[in-house]
């Protein structure tokens, strides 16, 4: 087992092909997408309609980690309902995600 | 106003299904569109549409269309411009929000134009079947030009939207593609191939059309405590440039030599605000911008308006305008 960064993003899903994109040139290897649903500061998303949200995971290293959160903090925090954070991991097969 | 016309609109299953998910949506009714539905019912819709227009387009001829299509192209891309001017300078609105305020009263509402078909279809009156593709003209323009309108007044170049990213997203987004791509698989299949797959997308559009109006109705209900906000301004906007709008879509049409039926729905489009492309659009380019205003303004002031007065009403200013 060896350890490494899970960042997830939660963000309005018009955002989702820019993140996907963003978080794969900055070198992760994958990622997995879950349509979800919640209330943040600025207004409720829970439908197609009226915009929802898609939450984004993916297992890099910690110096991709630091890279994706910097870049998302600089192009989409200020403008875009946005919500990143890192958890340290513990995984097996680790050559997968590096 | 022909009050019998008016109850056609009002006592239609479609309407009553809003105004059922209005009910529901203020009584916090469990009731809830899975979103698989949402989108299945949007995408049948489209489908539908694109593919009679684009059949009922193969009967026309040129000379019939070009007047009609030069008027909803005049339609759409003036109508943002003073929308954006009248939310800047008298409503006091910032520039993100005057600008998709703009993208959504210019661009048409594919919804509002569906129920102006079933309102012709029901009182029997006939009208151009090349309709949908003036839909599909009139869908992108206004919102291109209202990102424009931000390009040139956005306060600093950080703030500046990125156009070309945008027209693809418009352009490839699935209420254009569907639209546009059905209309020419339409034309390009003719009668035979309407004929075909006619009992999938004729018949059943009524039923569809009740389903999505009832999830229609369920986030305008929920919309509905936004109005507080989104003030007398909105509210009053919401209801009175529709009706200017209509009478210049009537007018326009008569011009450009559509029927009675015809200008009516150009009428109808010019009067609807989108809420399908549009947002989306707004959410990705515009995020400065409040849904709060435009999605309430489009969703929960213009649409029920549209949908139930409105309709008749323009007919009846059709009725006068063609005397």
């Amino acid at each position: 087992m060896s350890p490494l960064k899970l960042v997830t993003i939660i963000a309005a899903d018009s955002l989702e092909n820019h993140i996907v994109k963003d978080i794969q040139s900055l070198g992760a290897k994958g990622y997995t997408i879950s349509y979800v649903e919640g209330k943040g500061e600025k207004e409720l998303r829970n439908s197609a309609w009226e915009g929802e949200n898609v939450k984004i995971i993916s297992i890099v290293s910690a110096e991709v980690c630091d890279k994706i959160l910097a870049h998302l903090e600089k192009t989409y925090f200020e403008k875009y309902p946005m919500v990143a954070f890192s958890t340290d991991v513990m995984v097996v097969r680790s050559n997968h995600f590096l | 106003m022909d009050v019998s016309s008016l109850f056609v609109s009002i006592l239609s299953p479609m309407v009553l299904a809003f105004v059922l998910g209005i009910v529901a949506a203020r009584l916090k009714s469990d009731l809830k569109f899975p979103d698989s539905l949402y989108q299945s019912l949007t995408i049948f819709l489209l489908i539908a549409i694109g593919l009679k227009g684009g059949y009922k387009l193969s009967l026309a001829s040129f000379d019939e269309f070009y007047k009609p299509a030069l008027a909803a192209i005049a339609l759409c891309s003036s109508i943002p411009i003073w929308v954006y001017f009248i939310f800047k300078k008298l409503g006091k609105f910032d520039t993100y929000n005057a600008a998709a305020l703009a993208a959504h009263y210019g661009s048409v509402s594919a919804v509002t134009f569906s129920a102006a078909l079933a309102f012709h279809d029901n009182l029997g009156i006939s009208y151009e079947g090349f309709m949908p593709s003036l839909l599909a003209i009139m869908e992108i323009p206004a919102i291109l030009i209202a990102l424009a309108l931000v390009r040139l007044n956005a306060p600093n170049a950080e703030d500046k939207v990125p156009m070309k990213a945008v027209a693809h997203e418009l352009l490839s987004g699935k209420s254009t593609l569907l639209l546009v791509g059905f209309l020419i698989i339409g034309f390009a299949s003719g009668k035979t191939g309407w004929e075909q797959v006619s009992p999938l997308f004729d018949v059943p559009f009524k039923g569809v059309l009740t389903l999505f109006l009832l999830e229609a109705g369920l986030v305008a209900g929920r919309k509905l405590s936004d109005l507080k906000t989104a003030g007398f301004f909105l509210l009053g906007f919401g209801i009175i440039m529709p009706i200017l709008h209509s009478i210049l879509g009537i007018y326009l049409g008569k011009w450009a030599g559509l029927s009675l039926g015809g200008a009516t729905i150009l009428g109808i489009l010019s009067a609807s605000a989108s809420y399908i492309a549009a947002p989306a659009a707004c959410r990705i380019a515009l995020p400065q911008a409040s849904p709060s205003y435009y999605l309430t303004a489009a969703l929960a002031i213009t649409f029920p308006f549209n949908i139930t007065v409105g309709i008749p009403l323009y007919r009846s200013f059709a009725q006068y305008i063609f005397q």
